[in-house]
């Protein structure tokens, strides 16, 4: 049965950190986990979330693992790193969201330094998607994280000229943020390329709605991303792409509520467990590298199902 | 499905009569190959032309009903590779697998979770759809037993599993005229067991050894032997074997015409593992590629429903966003005083946010506004749910006539133009609502006019 594809495009490799213990994605030269037409050099990766504050907002199954650490970034990253093995550390920055904390790139500067000097693992900063905010904060972040080649990001068409420079001037790596379109996608590539960023510090994200909650989007624009890097040697499609899955996943109302407030539902740190693991996993088949991911579970879950995937069998 | 509309008018009559509906032949071969039409629509077609093209412009994968009633479903009839090229059409069926090993408990507790297992979201209704039947002693009587069993508890269709012909029949006796799938035709048994297909009209499954070539072959003869509706079965146990064997199935069925692969395809993610998260996880990625019937060892609800929306979600048509009409929705008989709120005309977003007004027992007007069919942020930064759209609307659509107050209740993701459209919408004092649905409940319960 000859029905095999040859693919002319490949995906770029990206490396995240320095040293030992950094961590390179991308490589594929198939379409996702196509391991029967392609090589994979790296497998999808994932990074747990730390937050700069205590969240308020948790549902009891995401407290749990982490109720000892919350109100300490630190001590949270290094219990993601050691006890829970996560590849990299994602440190969202939600307490200068506007809206809500609205502190500014001096107040939290020093906790990015800390927690980029206590952990070994790479590091990954997230602003809060507000772009005005995002382009006072994030220079800030990444000058205290210099050194460390992190991934800052959301880069979005209207800050890139101050984030994504951010990024290439203190040496990290960018996140340009489309709002799930292709088009975008690209034309952020090309601008922040055009800024001086290789394209081997480039990783995509495409912006990630739930299981439930436009996960469908998310899933048929990065396979449209992937198809245009494999098969049409779209040179500004072939970076790595991010999700940011634990933040989506764990404010869903079929994740939040109990299973006391809905019987018929069972178990609710199972079904959140198991959200956030399909959330993971259907977008790891449309192409995902790095996985953003809040619960201990879902994330050996994913890490199986990965390994189930491109490990060798008969 | 290779023909084109040029092949098809070629073997229409080229009268012209219009009785198809169409004005011309022309137009309907045109409709046809666009999938827009059916052959039968013609009523002038000759017998030889109805076979030549039935024959030729049959789907790729053929669309395979299991079970009779209200309760059969239909699977396979896919047309792409990918979701965002059309659709996924028909979504693909789980089933938890009861044995006749299994105590008696255990068995009632898998019919209560069949039947059980069952949500409405986005006023769609998820449940399994199947019910397996498998014979592990190899004792025809308790075989027969459990199907007479399940056959009273439950009108899901079932999968009768079995590799002995003999014990098959029996069980197809005890299963009546419910054109349950069987499952399975080997190369050992295929000829007894196409026969029995063919006599009790029942949908076939055969099952592989990996093989590809070898399952195409064995397919041909069954084919041969007459039977129409086939289930394929790749034969491989473990996740990374089966997402090669169903891509190349899908692709020879798709791309290179391959008849004896152009159907709908069974797995087994409950006989990958024994963990049954991963279990669900595997059920996952059979959901995204490929899978039709999908087997598991139960239904318990915290790993079914995320399934069953994971399938809602792939098999949504992704060039039409699920929409409800615009309008006022009362909600629980509100009055004069109730509360006014607005939201977007997604479905989702619709759905969510009705079921939380319900929830919270206050009657409220849900205003519904034409966004497209967009969600609320995603209409927002498109420009459809601004205060230049919301004031024609809220001013239009009769609500000043329900309510004696004038306060409107907005999305909490819209906090920013709160100002703007208070400006705007003369008379009105905007509020701004909670961000997320599940808080509606608090936010309506301290609600004052
Ligand atoms: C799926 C999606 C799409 C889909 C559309 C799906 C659809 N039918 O709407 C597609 C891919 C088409 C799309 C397109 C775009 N999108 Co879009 N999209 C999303 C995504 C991933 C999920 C949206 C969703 O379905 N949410 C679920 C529904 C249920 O949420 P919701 O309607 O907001 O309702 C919730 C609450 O608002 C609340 N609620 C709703 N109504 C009410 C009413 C009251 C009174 C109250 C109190 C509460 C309440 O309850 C609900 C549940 O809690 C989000 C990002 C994300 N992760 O959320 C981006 C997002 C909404 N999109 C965005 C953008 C910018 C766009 C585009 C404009 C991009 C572009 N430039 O082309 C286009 C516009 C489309 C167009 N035709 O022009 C941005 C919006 C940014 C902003 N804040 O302004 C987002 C946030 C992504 C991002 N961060 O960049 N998008
Ligand atoms: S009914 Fe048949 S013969 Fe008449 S116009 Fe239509 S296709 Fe032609």
């Amino acid at each position: 049965m000859e029905v095999k594809e040859t693919y002319n495009g490949k995906i770029r490799e990206a490396t995240i950190g320095l040293g030992d213990t950094a961590v390179t994605v991308g490589g594929e030269t198939s379409l996702p986990l196509y391991m029967f037409e392609g090589a994979a050099p790296n497998k999808p990766v994932i990074a747990l979330e730390v937050y700069d504050t205590k969240p308020e907002d948790w549902p009891e199954a995401a407290i749990a693992p982490y109720a000892d650490v919350l109100d300490d970034p630190v001590k949270w990253a290094l219990k993601c790193q050691d006890e829970y093995k996560a590849d990299m550390i994602c440190l969202n920055l939600a307490s200068t969201n506007p809206s809500t904390g609205d502190r500014n790139g001096a107040d939290i500067a020093p906790i990015v330094k800390a927690v980029a000097d206590a952990i070994k693992i790479p590091l990954i900063v997230y602003g809060t998607a507000n772009a005005d905010k995002d382009a006072e904060v994030m220079p800030k972040a990444a000058e205290a994280c210099q050194g460390k080649r992190a991934l800052i990001g959301p880069v979005e068409e209207e800050n890139y000229k101050t984030v994504a420079a951010a990024a290439l001037g203190f040496d990290h790596l960018a996140a340009p943020h489309s709002p799930i379109d292709v088009n975008i996608a690209k034309q952020l590539n090309i601008l922040i390329t055009q800024l001086g960023l290789a394209p081997e510090r480039v990783i995509i994200d495409p912006t990630t709605g739930a299981l439930g909650y436009g996960l469908e989007y998310c899933y048929s624009v990065m396979e449209r991303l992937r198809l245009a890097a494999m098969t049409q040697n779209d040179s500004m499609t072939q970076m790595p792409m991010i999700n940011q899955i634990g933040r989506e996943v764990w404010k869903a109302k079929e994740v939040k509520t109990s299973e006391a407030d809905e019987p018929a539902w069972g178990d609710a740190e199972t079904r959140g467990v198991l959200w956030e693991a399909l959330t993971a996993t259907a977008l790891i088949m449309a192409g995902s590298n790095i996985l953003v991911m809040r619960h201990p579970k879902a994330v050996e879950l994913t890490r199986q199902f990965v390994a189930a995937l491109t490990g060798a069998t008969n | 499905m290779a023909l084109t509309g040029i092949d098809i008018f070629k073997q229409l009559p080229k009268t012209n009569c219009g009785d198809c509906g169409v004005p011309t032949c022309l137009a309907f071969a045109m409709k046809i190959a666009a999938g827009q039409a059916e052959l039968a629509g013609c009523p002038h077609l000759s017998e030889d032309a109805a076979s030549a093209l039935s024959e030729a412009s049959a789907p790729p994968i053929r669309a395979v009903t299991i079970g009779v009633g209200d309760d059969a479903v239909k699977v396979g009839g896919e047309l792409v590779l990918y979701r965002h090229e059309k659709t996924f059409f028909n979504p693909c069926v789980f089933a938890a697998v009861i044995d006749d090993g299994m105590d008696a408990a255990t068995v009632d507790g898998l019919l209560k979770q069949t039947n059980e297992s069952r949500f409405v979201r986005v006023e769609q209704d998820l449940k399994a759809g199947l019910v397996g039947v498998k014979s592990l002693s190899g004792d025809t009587a308790k075989f027969v037993a459990l199907i007479e069993k399940v056959k009273a508890a439950t009108t899901q269709p079932m999968v009768l599993m079995c590799g002995d012909p003999a014990e098959m029949e029996a069980g197809l006796k005890a299963a009546g005229e419910t054109a349950p799938l069987i499952y399975a035709a080997t190369a050992a048994n295929y000829e007894a067991m196409a026969a029995l297909a063919l006599a009790h009209k029942a949908p076939l499954a055969v099952c592989g050894t990996g093989d590809l070539d070898a399952l195409v072959d064995l397919v041909k003869k069954i084919m041969a032997a007459g039977v129409k509706d086939i289930v394929l079965d790749p034969g491989t146990r473990n996740p990374k074997d089966t997402l090669e064997r169903l891509v190349y199935i899908r692709r020879a069925a798709l791309n290179k015409k391959v008849k004896e692969l152009g159907f709908p395809i069974i797995v087994f993610p409950n006989e990958e593992t024994d963990d049954k998260m991963m279990e669900a996880v595997y059920a996952g990625l059979y959901v995204g590629k490929y899978g039709s019937v999908i087997m598991l060892s139960d239904l318990d609800a915290a790993r079914a429903l995320p399934l069953y929306v994971l399938r809602q979600n792939i098999y949504t048509d992704p060039q039409r966003p699920m929409q409800v009409k615009p309008g006022i929705y009362p909600i629980g008989n509100p009055t004069a005083d109730s509360p006014v709120l607005i939201t977007s005309n997604f479905s989702l977003t619709y759905f969510i946010v009705s079921g939380e007004v319900e929830a919270s027992r206050v009657p409220a007007w849900l205003c519904v506004m034409d966004t497209e069919g967009l969600s609320v942020m995603t209409s927002w930064a498109a420009g459809k749910f601004v205060p230049e759209k919301i004031v024609p609307f809220i001013k239009g659509v009769g609500i000043e006539e329900q309510v004696k107050h004038r306060k409107l209740v907005i999305p909490g993701y819209l906090a920013t133009m709160s100002g703007e459209l208070e400006d705007e919408l003369e008379g009105w004092n905007v509020e701004v609502g909670p961000r997320e649905a599940a808080d509606i409940p608090p936010f309506l319960k301290t609600w004052a006019s």
